[in-house]
């Protein structure tokens, strides 16, 4: 035990006289909080678009408008005529443009009916989607004023109750999202690159023959970044809490414990990369190059695991931080308790000991 | 130029000789290009449901039937009571409640008004606003359908009506895996030329080797080539074998001219590379420079234009993509991918990347000198 202690203490002198990457830990979760807090947003606002407006009348300019005064829009510039339009997209300087027909206002007043056609850069499906809705709905505003007319008889009138998130707040699923990708990034690498590196040096083999034992040697390296990770729980818990208001509605303990859980399952995966490479080169591309994407994109927090394609759903079970995810967004935003959850938490249970016992099997196999 | 060739192929047989980083450079990118565009979309289907059905009416029925046919919708479970409906919300197994009230039927015949209720898991909040605006289509729709059921609609059309068509440029189908698969490919050439370069020059100094290339008549420029020049042509190795995944997996060949995306391609990569030195020449040890690059690498691909369009950003997020050549690629290769863009169009984003490449080139050559 004495031991033990000694040797965090050397790793721990070892990790806090390196400034530079102590910065990097432990800011990197500040940044990545507030980047997807206030940068990655679902809302759409100040997206360049066209306009061809064939009538020029008073109806096209009154919705030309509505258009600009809303903050989704600001318009790049005014065509003049059709072919402008391709040329306009290829550019890639607008997402949407809006041709209005000559004579709309007359067909509007006249026949009743007139057309509006917007077309859209599809490249982009999502936006391309949502800009079309917005474009539709300022223009069904504009129709409904006309027809002042209103009070249609059987109507059925829906009410809408949004649970757990009532303002739709984006940050109520990236913070679950980021706590899962930061801590398993983090703590994979840290974990692999520094084991790796005394396995380049060589000063592994010296540890090793010297009387400790090697899992000693391990928890002494795996320990500090343990510390680490845990300061970065808190980092995020509090910004999440403060800056974006999203308050702690379970227990904060069990939060805490299957936070403690995931980070002993993120270290044990990067002991487990550590054991198959030699080369710190290496463990970094495996542990940044390979966990990087594939956790972003498959975790369920960049896209929805439900609309994937079978095989990817399956795949995704595979990915620790998809299960830390879910029981976060239980326990800290549900705020349900360890009954709801006990499956995930097996899960994860499981992961971290199979990473383990690959890894001391591997590990022997090594020192032969 | 025979000093620029020895340290070439110096440079090449290091790389070669670490078989397990050449097999995970090429092979981590193909598996990633062929999984991981699939899972990017956001059309919702299949979004799991629970009723709660108080009238037992025939028009109930219907509108339960509506629902469940409509393709966007499956029903998992049918409640007695909201109370039940909220745990198996709880419990992750439907995502929207739609509650009918007794007396549906009734009050929408008799006193012309009748309600619904729609509640939604709103913890991802963009998901759940596209349920609730589907779930709310179908009840409106539903709604008319019963209007035209019970009142004769004059033939000729009383009220001014604005008719909206919708055309969709560039990728018709609204596919999303051809909007995915060239950033994908941009993050992934991005990722293996980056994180190698980074660790570079690093891995000479804690080697101590470089004290030996600094004694010898080697220019820096020189240097900086020889670290350059290898890293270059696995970027666009990496990148080709992409594009044959691209049209290979997902059938995608570009619109425009390929030879313009290897052309900006080109340049890109001297300016990534160029910043991946800069790194290695900034760090002190391999791993501060790893921890270095997975800062930046994060905020490059985060803040380049795949998770979330540029233009929603706020205006500090907006500069940070402006000052990210990851943002730069992944809206030339889309140009040139999607809609056939020429040079011309892209002119501008390749003046731009090669300021970047100026920029950052230099400032490695000026700071490799520092750490002499």
């Amino acid at each position: 035990m004495k031991q033990l202690l000694t040797f965090v203490k050397k790793e721990f002198h070892h990790i806090l006289r390196d400034k530079r990457s102590m910065l990097v830990l432990l800011g990197l979760p500040i940044v990545q909080l507030l980047i997807f807090g206030f940068a990655i947003t679902t809302e759409t606002r100040n997206c360049n678009i066209a306009i061809l407006d064939n009538s020029k009348d008073e109806a096209t300019q009154n919705i030309i408008t509505r258009i600009e005064s809303s903050t989704y829009f600001d318009i790049e510039r005014t065509l003049s005529s059709n072919d402008q339009i391709e040329k306009t997209f290829k550019t890639g300087r607008i997402k949407l443009a809006i041709v209005f027909q000559s004579n709309f206002q007359n067909d509007l007043l006249h026949t009743n009916k007139a057309q509006i056609q917007i077309i859209t850069d599809a490249s982009d499906p999502n936006q391309a989607t949502t800009l079309t809705n917005y474009v539709s709905a300022i223009v069904r505003e504009y129709q409904q004023e006309l027809n002042q007319n209103k009070d249609l008889p059987y109507t059925i009138n829906t009410e809408i109750r949004m649970l757990y998130n009532p303002q739709l707040k984006g940050e109520y699923s990236s913070v679950p999202g980021v706590m899962g990708m930061i801590l398993l990034l983090i703590s994979a690498m840290m974990t692999s690159i520094s084991i790796v590196k005394e396995k380049e040096i060589g000063t592994m083999e010296v540890l090793l023959v010297s009387p400790m034992k090697p899992s000693i040697v391990i928890a002494s390296k795996v320990i500090p970044y343990f510390i680490v990770s845990l300061i970065n729980v808190i980092t995020i818990l509090l910004i999440s809490n403060f800056v974006f208001g999203i308050p702690i509605q379970g227990s904060f303990l069990l939060l805490g414990f299957i936070t403690v859980i995931y980070i002993i399952c993120a270290l044990s995966l990067g002991i487990l990369i550590s054991t198959v490479t030699s080369s710190q080169q290496a463990a970094m591309i495996i542990s940044l190059m390979g966990l990087m994407l594939p956790v972003v994109m498959l975790s369920g927090y960049a896209f929805p695991i439900a609309n994937m394609p079978l095989i990817l759903q399956i795949i995704s079970n595979v990915i620790p931080a998809k299960w830390y995810i879910i029981m976060v967004k239980d326990v800290m935003i549900k705020g349900i308790g360890l009954f709801e959850i006990w499956q995930e938490l097996l899960i994860i249970i499981g992961m971290t000991t199979f990473f383990l016992g690959l890894s001391i099997k591997r590990f022997k196999v090594r020192l032969q | 130029m025979r000093t620029l060739f020895f340290l070439l192929r110096k440079e090449f047989l290091q790389i070669l000789r670490n078989k397990l980083m050449i097999r995970m450079i090429f092979a981590l990118p193909v598996v990633q290009l062929i999984i991981l565009p699939n899972a990017a979309n956001y059309e919702m289907k299949n979004i799991n449901m629970s009723i709660v059905d108080h009238d037992h009416s025939e028009y109930s029925r219907q509108l339960i039937n509506k629902f469940t046919s409509s393709g966007y919708f499956q029903l998992t479970n049918v409640s007695e009571t909201y109370k039940d409906a909220l745990v198996v919300v709880e419990e992750d197994k439907a995502d929207l409640i739609v509650e009918i009230p007794q007396g549906f039927e009734r009050d929408l015949i008799r006193d012309n008004k009748s309600k619904t209720m729609i509640v939604a898991n709103a913890i991802n909040g963009q998901a759940s606003g596209l349920s609730v605006s589907y779930a709310n289509a179908i009840i409106q729709d539903f709604n008319s359908e019963v209007r035209v059921e019970w009142i004769q609609t004059p033939r000729l059309n009383p009220q001014p009506i604005i008719e909206i068509t919708t055309s969709n440029w560039f990728n018709p189908k609204m596919n999303y895996k051809y909007f995915m698969v060239p950033g994908v490919l941009v993050l992934l050439v991005t990722l293996v030329g980056f994180l190698l370069t980074a660790i570079n020059i690093v891995k000479e100094k804690e080697d101590g080797t470089i004290e030996q290339l600094n004694v010898s008549p080697i220019k820096k420029y020189q240097f900086i080539l020889g670290k350059l020049i290898p890293f270059w042509i696995i970027g666009n190795i990496v990148l080709s074998i992409g594009f044959g995944i691209s049209y290979i997996v997902y059938g995608i060949f570009p619109a425009g001219n390929p030879f313009l995306i290897y052309l900006f391609a080109a340049v890109y990569l001297i300016a990534l590379l160029g910043f991946g030195l800069l790194v290695s020449t900034f760090a002190e040890t391999q791993q501060q420079a790893m921890f270095i690059s997975y800062f930046i690498m994060t905020v490059f691909i985060l803040l380049g234009g795949l998770f979330a369009p540029i233009e929603n950003m706020p205006g500090w997020a907006r500069i940070l993509a402006y000052l990210n050549p990851v943002s730069y690629f992944i809206e030339v290769m889309r140009m040139i991918v999607l809609k056939g863009s020429g040079f011309t169009d892209i002119l501008r984003y390749l003046c731009i990347i090669s300021l970047f490449a100026i920029g950052f080139n230099t400032l490695a050559i000026l700071n490799y000198k520092k750490t002499v």
